[in-house]
């Protein structure tokens, strides 16, 4: 088992450096040179090329690569081309906690919504109220997140008044857990919508699977009770590759996160970077893009890992 | 000693299996549409891609008004006689933009999944055909490409180019081809020990004919499936960039950017309806085109019948 966890460590590691890579050469394609942003135009040659000497852009290409990958490890992101003097990575920070909320309450969300509605669709199978919770499996992956945030703050934000529009918390007051909450169920319920659907079918097809086991089936001849059945015998066996999910919904959780909280103006990273989009402001987007890969790449290894321990039919 | 004597032929063509009462044998396309139609939701959805085709075929013809015709005295009119569903804050009617997005939303998903689907199938026929170091180096990459949320590279090389549909395009096509290209792989890899392969191997057919000629037409079926599927998701991809402002650009009308300026207080209280149809309609077509997938996905799968 210790061995498998530090293979399965081991294995992530080429994969961050293959992120770094592919990133740092998205960024070699931007139009211009860093200098051309930070820098007053009318700038003599002489100096410019100074500062390009200074700033390492006139080094080999593989050079500023490790530099730069060097400089990330040590968790120096460069600064801000617009908020000249803010470093990247104090920008991210700041950001950061409120993101990670959004997100945790959003998986905590998704799950507690998902894992019944896919044991009530498999114990229901081929029943009224399977077909219900399909179409609206279906409906829940071709719905736009960004258009059914607009119709959730519309109904319940300006026409009911029951929820804020948007920010993290009432201007003015002073923090309470309560208004924190208050502004969070709308943006993390949109959030976890994304994945909703896939969850639950990911759920009901596990517990059908194991509910035609023979081991199930034992457990009926000898008597015990249908529920007792379904969710001590059934549940346990079915949740286990669903931890596996968890894992692939991440991308889409963290990329969700820019529209969610463009449209709840909730300041986390993914708003931080859909205005460094609009200001081509490329360190922070770069950061942000590694941070958010890096972040996916643990996921996952932490999915992969927790699936070895709960599951021990799996030998390494 | 000869295994048959002479004069003896073994008589294939006569075997039941293969010619039951001297009928032709069914042509696979025809079992596989025959099992597509039994599947009411596909043919639902089907019917419907047709009809939005077609309107976004003739959007000029059918449209009631000039989609970017501003009547300022008609701004966020409510549905009515003269505005099928209304009209937005600048007047324009919103029946026509939708008939002309669903041309942007349509050609986008249709060009950038042909291209991805270009680029997955030759990188999971290369890595599943050719196996060992070639496959690992791949599927690496894919690995690594997999990693990124899709949305952040997205809107990165969006804000490198200019906006606009061929760049959307462009980008939406060098980034959804790496789950066809696990596929195909997957596909490629129980292809390739098949004895037909190894027939087609040992008289020395070249690789790329065994490729393209012998091995691409019976994985068919899932990269279909595959591609189905990703023109729905393109489509609620670019529009979900178009609302962002990162996608096609106004006045350009798409059924993501139609929805930029619904975000507003005066809007949500008294115009319903702006924010509603191109939500509908972007849900309605991503819809049609999971559901036809998943008819298509049990049309070729031989275990369902």
């Amino acid at each position: 088992m210790i061995n498998y966890i530090i293979r399965r460590t081991l294995l992530a590691i080429p994969l961050l450096f293959g992120i770094t890579v592919v990133s740092f050469i998205i960024m070699q394609l931007a139009p211009g040179d860093p200098t051309a942003l930070m820098i007053d135009p009318m700038i003599k040659k002489e100096d410019l090329e100074a500062y390009k000497e200074m700033y390492g852009l006139n080094d080999p290409i593989y050079v500023q690569y490790f530099t730069w990958l060097g400089n990330m490890l040590q968790g120096n992101f460069g600064e801000s081309l617009i908020r000249q003097g803010t470093s990247v990575s104090e920008l991210i920070f700041a950001r950061l906690p409120n993101t990670l909320l959004l997100m945790v309450v959003s998986t905590i969300i998704a799950f507690l919504i998902s894992i019944p509605l896919g044991i009530l669709s498999a114990t229901k199978q081929n029943k009224l109220s399977d077909y219900v919770i399909t179409i609206i499996s279906f409906l829940g992956v071709a719905t736009p997140n960004f258009w059914f945030g607009l119709v959730l703050i519309m109904v319940f934000s300006v026409h009911l008044g029951w929820f804020p529009t948007g920010g993290v918390e009432t201007l003015g007051s002073s923090f309470s857990i309560l208004d924190r909450i208050h502004h969070l169920i709308l943006p993390a319920f949109v959030l976890a919508t994304a994945d909703m659907a896939g969850l639950t079918r990911y759920t009901r097809s596990n517990m059908i699977e194991v509910l035609r086991q023979d081991y199930i089936r034992t457990a009926r001849a000898k008597g015990f009770k249908q529920n007792k059945v379904i969710y001590k015998h059934g549940l346990k066996n079915a949740l286990i590759p669903v931890i596996t999910i968890f894992g692939l919904m991440l991308p889409s959780f963290i990329g969700g996160s820019v529209v969610v909280e463009k449209i709840f103006t909730w300041p986390g990273i993914g708003l931080l970077f859909f205005d460094a989009a609009f200001q081509r402001d490329y360190p922070v987007l770069m950061a942000i893009t590694v941070i958010g890969s890096a972040l996916v790449v643990l996921g996952n290894l932490i999915a992969d890992i927790l699936y070895a321990v709960f599951d021990p039919r799996i030998e390494y | 000693m000869p295994l048959l004597k002479e004069n003896e032929t073994v008589e294939i063509n006569n075997h039941p299996i293969i010619d039951l009462n001297n009928e032709k044998p069914e042509k696979m396309s025809a079992i596989i549409f025959q099992k597509f139609i039994k599947n009411k939701l596909a043919v639902v959805g089907a019917i419907y891609l047709l009809l939005i085709i077609f309107a976004a075929i003739f959007a000029d013809v059918l449209a009631p008004h000039d989609p970017n015709y501003q009547q300022l005295l008609k701004k966020l009119a409510p549905p009515g006689k003269e505005y099928l569903l209304g009209a937005d804050n600048l007047g324009r009617d919103t029946l026509s933009r939708l008939l002309y997005g669903a041309r942007v939303s349509l050609i986008v998903g249709f060009v950038s999944v042909a291209g991805s689907i270009f680029i997955g199938t030759a990188v999971g026929a290369i890595a599943g055909y050719y196996g060992g170091k070639i496959d690992a180096f791949l599927m690496r990459f894919v690995d690594v490409m997999i990693s990124f949320p899709s949305i952040f590279l997205l809107i990165i090389l969006v804000t490198m180019f200019e906006p606009s549909i061929s760049t959307l395009i462009f980008v939406f096509a060098i980034f959804g081809w790496t789950g066809t290209s696990r596929l195909v792989r997957g596909e490629f890899l129980t292809l390739r020990s098949r004895e037909y392969v190894l027939a087609a191997k040992t008289i020395g057919i070249p690789s790329y004919k065994i490729i393209f000629a012998h091995i691409l037409p019976n994985a068919m079926g899932p990269i279909i499936v595959s591609a189905t599927l990703g023109v729905g998701g393109v489509i609620l991809a670019e529009s979900a960039l178009s609302y962002l402002g990162l996608g096609i650009q106004p006045p350009t009308p798409s059924w993501g950017n139609m929805l930029q300026s619904a975000q507003t207080l005066p809007i949500m209280l008294d115009s319903w309806w702006y924010p509603l149809f191109p939500g509908i309609a972007i849900l309605l077509t991503v819809l049609a085109f999971n559901f036809v997938g998943d008819g298509l996905r049990d049309a070729f799968d031989p275990k369902i019948k």
